[in-house]
């Protein structure tokens, strides 16, 4: 921050100062700037008390910037520093062997392999049930009300049972917790693809009827394609909740491995900077995933003549 | 193919194998929320090969829904009507129509030749007879070079003219158009409606033309249907005495002024029935 903050007024004229006065990045790094203002400050406050606690139980002298300081630096802080956070981040990832079990891209990978698999799972269960809707009088009428309750029970609550009923019947290590994720993602994609299907306006439908086209050639000629940016917007909040899905799936199971099990761990023992860290993959690894949808949804919606 | 003589001194065809569309008593009454809506009445009519016919009236005068029912979009609840001898569903499995809508309604992720080859896919034409009739189509209603574009890169009536070009790809005789030219400003609208005569010239199909502009249904027709509506129904038909060659200023012409004023009239009297 403070690098970046210092060469804007040395190279007034240049194209990064350009760039930095017109397009988006400066009023980006304002906002990313005040946001590490105010965790830096909560840093202080949160941990404050114990601090002086500990400097009273000691009968140390201290002042404000030792407090600052050492607030900043606690082992187990309610609040972990940003810089902390960095750290811990740098020395689970870089730091560590890739095949170690204290390595997060290891931890990662797990949880990625499981939302994965649950959003493979969940994008194709969508699609099916989508077609059963649009098609069949009966589906449109009673499956519906059903897959709109299924996402008012909380995931948390219904998580452990699918854990023990599949462990019941054999089934246990990648597939239930992907399943959880197939819970939660095909949602989005059932409720898009429902949408997307029936987008093709009247006179689409009443065209393909003029040529006797039979339903097989209407879906694939007309409501697949007119559902195609549909099923792309669905994706990107499938994939996001996949994953929390996965890590929801990693905390009852008592995993030993995944960003759930990471978070479990870290609450368990008080590591305050390793949930932090956890949460901070978890999030990158969504921004990455959602990345990924956007790529794939730009590259196919520019095949079929899109303005971009 | 030439049954000129014939369409112009008989409002019903005499060689019965000449009919395209024949109407008897023909009624259809939508059952909406608010009660029954008497769509069409008691409408005879009949439509002879290579014949121009145009319906006109007001909204709601079921110009539209004759339309559809030819086409198979809609089922009468009273009378008859065949299309080509046949009944309108089995006309419509053996594909004896093209129909121009309102809008052009092409496929968005579609380009041009696409678009026109869909229906040619659907009735499995192979791909090299696909090629050989989007071109010619294409050709026919001057869109050659926009093969490639997508529909949203074209103006409104060039993509009109492609949705006509995709309804001629395989070769109805029978075009059925729903104001096809409704949506698009009057130069544009001029230029179109020329186009259509040559490419009716051309092509010895029977056309039946929805509009609500009386200009347009004067200059293209060989015969004007007037409709009104409550119910909707037929009020006048009108033999055209223009000649089949019809360059835009015989719009200026005393004949084409007097068949104007005649349709005019219709339209004012069915008008006053309510």
């Amino acid at each position: 921050m403070t690098a970046i903050a210092g060469t804007v007024p040395s190279t007034s004229a240049s194209p990064l100062h350009r760039r930095l006065a017109q397009g988006k990045t400066l009023p980006i790094l304002i906002v990313l700037a005040a946001l590490l203002a105010i965790w830096y400050a909560f840093t202080v406050y949160l941990n404050a008390p114990w601090q002086i606690d500990a400097y009273e139980r000691a009968g140390t002298e201290w002042t404000a910037t030792d407090l600052v300081r050492d607030t900043m630096a606690q082992e187990r802080p309610v609040l972990p520093s940003p810089h902390q956070v960095v750290a811990e981040i740098w020395q689970t990832t870089v730091g560590t062997r890739l095949t170690s079990k204290r390595n997060l891209f290891y931890h990662a990978w797990i949880t990625l392999s499981s939302t994965l698999l649950g959003f493979g799972l969940g994008t194709a269960l969508g699609i099916l049930l989508a077609v059963g809707i649009v098609h069949n009088r009966a589906m449109d009428k009673s499956v519906m009300p059903w897959v709109i309750a299924s996402q008012t029970i909380p995931i948390l609550a219904i998580a452990p049972m699918i854990i023990v009923v599949l462990n019941a019947i054999g089934l246990s290590g990648l597939l239930p917790k992907a399943l959880i994720s197939t819970y939660l993602s095909f949602f989005p994609i059932v409720v898009g693809m429902v949408k997307g299907f029936r987008s093709p306006e009247a006179i689409q439908l009443d065209l393909m009827r003029t040529y006797n086209a039979s339903g097989r050639q209407t879906f694939f000629k007309l409501r697949w394609p007119a559902a195609l940016p549909y099923l792309f917007t669905s994706m990107k909040v499938a994939v996001a909740i996949s994953l929390v899905g996965a890590i929801v799936g990693e905390l009852p199971t008592g995993a030993v491995s995944g960003l759930g099990a990471r978070l479990l761990a870290g609450s368990y023992y008080g590591q305050t900077v390793q949930i932090w860290s956890a949460l901070f993959m978890a999030a990158a690894l969504a921004a990455v995933l959602v990345g990924i949808v956007g790529v794939a949804q730009r590259l196919a919606l520019a095949r079929m003549g899109g303005r971009s | 193919m030439n049954a000129e003589p014939a369409i112009r001194q008989h409002a019903i065809s005499p060689q019965p194998g000449q009919k395209v569309v024949e109407a008897r008593g023909l009624g259809l009454t939508f059952h909406t929320n608010d009660g029954p809506v008497q769509a069409l009445s008691n409408v005879d009519l009949s439509v002879a090969r290579g014949e121009f016919v145009s319906f006109i009236g007001p909204s709601g005068c079921g110009k539209t829904t004759f339309l559809r029912v030819i086409a198979d979009l809609e089922q009468p609840t009273e009378g008859a009507i065949s299309v080509n001898g046949m009944s309108p569903e089995e006309a419509r499995r053996a594909r004896a129509y093209g129909y121009v809508f309102q809008a052009a309604g092409l496929f968005p992720w579609r380009t041009i030749e696409k678009n026109v080859a869909l229906p040619l896919e659907i009735m499995g034409y192979s791909r090299a007879e696909r090629r050989e009739r989007v071109a010619r189509t294409l050709d026919l209603v001057n869109l050659t070079g926009f093969e490639r574009k997508f529909p949203w890169q074209l103006s409104g009536g060039m993509q009109q003219r492609a949705s006509i070009a995709r309804a001629l790809a395989f070769d109805a005789d029978l075009l059925l158009m729903d104001e096809p030219f409704g949506a698009l400003d009057e130069i544009v609208r001029d230029h179109l409606n020329e186009q259509l005569l040559q490419l009716w010239a051309r092509t010895t199909k029977t056309i039946c033309f929805v509009t609500h502009s009386i200009p347009e249904a004067v200059y293209l027709s060989t015969r004007i249907v007037v409709m009104s509506p409550r119910p909707g129904r037929v009020t006048d038909v009108i033999e055209s005495p223009l000649p089949k060659e019809r360059p835009l200023d015989i719009r200026e012409t005393p004949e084409f002024l007097e068949v104007a004023h005649r349709v005019r009239e219709g339209l004012r009297a069915g008008h006053a029935d309510d």
